[in-house]
């Protein structure tokens, strides 16, 4: 087994093990829920709106698990231990994107299709609505670990990331709740962004783990 | 294992919190050979074992080194909801020696601990964990820091055999410590006098 999956694994196993999981689809499903209640049963709005309502819970979702991507693995030398072992900085953050990417999709791509239900999505939109998920939650989860190792280490580390994090991933909420209307165009751009977030963020990241062993 | 293994250091310095730590440390340690890092608190020891680990960058002076590193710093970095031998095998298997593990830990006696969760495991009990690792690493140049902290006596003895042991095969040991080890035909570098 290569370090690459060996790191990624060892991720996947402590979010599932730590019920890092089930909190962020269960806040994920309780924002969804949440729009009907407000909104009220006006089931045209909530279909137009609906979209964008799964987008923006599943970014805020993606906010939740941040504080225990790197900070805790920072503070018990774990990072260190690879660093010894010559594992380079950037390649631990994208193990770790992987293996958060598979803890945290899945499950959300699964919790999509209830909230489309309560959001009255028809299932041309949810099909849609996957697609355009399982695209840009790749972009998601690297951007989340990225912003996990800038803010690790700091106080208030968990209303940090939320500011750090949230304003970078307007062009994948932009590009995601404007590919449901069926436009190919955006679905390409979210491609895009999703991609250029996954190449970027693991030397972002790595940076931001050097420099915080200083 | 190791007959090209070697550490130079040459020159280093160390600058932490706005203030010069040390200076003009050197010291070369071939196979078979040991250094011990004293000083008091606060007089970079750590900082030096992170320097030489690769881990800061040195202030001045080079870090040469020959051969794999094994660090034993402050935390254990050992996943506290494994059992012991399931978190000592992840990082073995890291190090292509997942079949190393019983051995180490029988070597620091903690083969009846083997599938006690990591949390459960008293302060002395993880510190020979990870002294555990560093021996299943199979690295051959050691950098403990603070080794002996935490260690009842007749551990400590273990720790002192474990040494002698590893640069009887050819290894090298640098070793951080503010208590006694009896380590024989030992280099020492004095920082902070």
């Amino acid at each position: 087994m290569s370090a690459f999956t060996a790191i990624a694994w060892r991720e996947l196993r402590r979010a599932w093990s730590s019920g890092g999981l089930v909190f962020p689809v269960a806040f994920f499903l309780l924002v969804a829920i949440l729009f009907p209640f407000a909104i009220g049963p006006d089931g045209k709005l909530l279909a137009r709106v609906g979209g964008g309502v799964i987008w923006a819970a599943a970014l805020l979702a993606a906010l939740l698990p941040v504080e225990r991507l790197v900070a805790p693995d920072q503070e018990a030398g774990v990072l260190d231990q690879y660093a010894v072992r010559g594992i380079t900085d950037a390649m631990v953050a994208a193990a770790k994107m992987a293996g958060h990417w598979l803890g945290f999709a899945p499950p959300l791509l699964a919790a999509t299709v209830v909230a489309a239900a309560l959001l009255n999505l028809s299932g041309d939109q949810l099909g849609q609505l996957l697609v355009a998920l399982a695209i840009g939650t790749p972009g998601l989860a690297a951007l989340g670990v990225a912003t996990a190792a800038l803010v690790a280490g700091l106080r208030g580390a968990g209303a940090l990331a939320g500011l750090v994090m949230l304003p970078f991933a307007v062009p994948l909420l932009i590009f995601g709740a404007g590919s449901i209307d069926g436009q190919a165009s955006a679905l390409k751009l979210l491609g895009a962004v999703s991609l250029l977030l996954v190449a970027g963020c693991p030397f972002v990241a790595g940076a931001a783990i050097r420099m915080g062993r200083s | 294992m190791s007959a090209a293994a070697r550490l130079t250091l040459t020159d280093l310095a160390c600058f932490r919190g706005g203030r010069m730590l040390f200076t003009g440390v050197s010291l070369a340690l071939g196979p078979g050979e040991a250094a011990l890092v004293t000083g008091p608190n606060g007089a970079g020891k750590s900082s030096l074992i992170r320097m030489v680990a690769g881990l800061l960058a040195p202030a001045a002076g080079q870090v040469a080194c020959e051969g794999a590193r094994a660090l034993m710093a402050e935390n254990a970095a050992l996943d506290p909801e494994r059992a012991l031998a399931d978190a000592l095998g992840y990082w073995a298997r890291l190090d292509g020696r997942g079949e190393a593990v019983g051995a180490a830990l029988a070597a620091v006696g903690l083969t009846d601990l083997a599938p006690v969760p990591v949390r459960l495991l008293s302060t002395g009990q993880r510190r020979r964990a990870a002294l555990a690792r560093v021996v299943a690493s199979g690295a051959p140049v050691w950098l403990l820091d603070e080794p002996a902290n935490g260690l009842d006596i007749a551990s400590v003895a273990v720790l002192e055999a474990l040494i002698a042991a590893h640069r009887q095969a050819g290894g090298i040991a640098l070793v951080a410590t503010h208590l006694p080890l009896a380590l024989t035909d030992v280099k020492t570098l004095e920082l902070g006098s």
